[in-house]
């Protein structure tokens, strides 16, 4: 029986990385900026009236822009990459500290 | 669907901090048995496309938007415990660097966004692969109907906080009708997403698909005559 060759592990995890770069860093700037589904119910339902301005509104990074950078396109793909970055890290430190709890527990 | 500040009292908002705080400790714990040496580098793949497409607002009708919340399909990709992690991280840098949800709403996103979603999400995958023929093939169709129902679960939770803490006074029956009616149709893009990319990794990774590890284990061995030396995979 013939299966496609399946490609290597860390090819896959590097092609998975740089799909994710792409969706935040260029295939962001096509997303619709219409409210979502929470905001339009919000607007039409009268929640809307209750909410508060975030505390981090004026943060470098606030709304998926960086502040100093003027040109939309630019400004939304480097926020989305940044991003991407960021999260990819921390999770990736937080499972290597649950893993090596893991291995401390089984060892003891 | 992230809630901003100000919808939900301080009380509620209180409470749902500390079901998060407690949800993702049992998370840690068992996320444990789930990460192995294939599963744990994923967690941190799975995280970061799920913020890159939580980005990807795509139009559900009438100046309406609506985006994945990757519930399901972290569930799906990782395994349960280890999707709420995932998830919440994602959570929380959106609200501290991106300003995408509120700061005392934060608990409130995580019990949404990542407890209900992905508890909604696995219990629904888990459902229908029981239903369902043991094979890989099927992964990808539970987990996109898994997707999509885990969406209107989600906003019909938030209804249920808004029923016990909502500040502004509004009908609760309009605002389950309207939350439920956007929340299917933007079920409908959960589901199509989550399908298509489980299908894609499944198709030439399924052992890294911890969905598909029930089907992958019953699998009958087929004997290969090796050719060459194999390179390490």
């Amino acid at each position: 029986m013939s299966r496609p060759t399946r490609p290597n592990r860390r090819r896959f995890y590097v092609a998975f990385a740089v799909v994710a770069l792409l969706l935040a860093g260029v295939v962001s700037s096509f997303a619709s900026s219409s409210p979502d589904g929470l905001e339009r119910v919000a607007d039409d339902q009268g929640m809307a009236q209750a909410e508060k301005e975030h505390d981090l509104a004026d943060s470098p990074l606030a709304d998926y822009g960086i502040g100093a950078i003027d040109n939309g396109l630019v400004s939304g793909g480097v926020a989305g990459v940044v991003g991407v970055l960021v999260v990819l890290t921390l999770t990736a430190g937080l499972t290597l500290a649950v893993r090596r709890k893991n291995a401390a527990g089984r060892g003891s | 669907m992230h809630v901003p500040d100000g919808f939900l009292d301080a009380t509620t908002s209180l409470a749902t901090a500390g079901v998060a705080a407690a949800g993702v400790g049992v998370a840690l714990r068992g996320a444990r048995r789930e990460l192995d040496e294939r599963t744990a580098p994923m967690a941190g793949l799975v995280a970061a496309f799920v913020f890159a497409v939580q980005m990807l607002n795509f139009p559900v009708g009438a100046g309406t938007s609506g985006h994945l919340l990757g519930g399901a399909l972290a569930a799906v990709l990782v395994g349960p415990w280890t999707g709420v992690l995932c998830v919440s991280v994602v959570l929380i840098v959106q609200a501290l660097l991106f300003a995408d949800g509120g700061i005392t709403a934060l608990g409130t996103n995580v019990t949404l966004l990542s407890l209900v979603a992905v508890g909604a999400g696995w219990l629904m995958f888990r459902a229908l692969q029981r239903m369902l023929p043991n094979t890989t093939t099927w992964v990808a169709p539970a987990a996109a109907v898994a997707a999509f129902v885990s969406v209107p679960v989600t906003a019909a939770a938030f209804t249920g906080l808004y029923a016990v803490g909502g500040t502004a006074p509004i009908p609760l029956d309009g605002l389950l009708t309207a939350m439920l009616g956007w929340h299917s149709l933007i079920g409908i893009g959960e589901a199509v997403i989550t399908g298509l990319t489980v299908a894609s990794i499944t198709a030439v990774r399924p052992d890294l698909v911890f969905g598909a590890h029930r089907a992958l284990r019953s699998r009958p061995l087929d004997v290969r005559t090796a050719t060459a030396p194999q390179e390490a995979r």
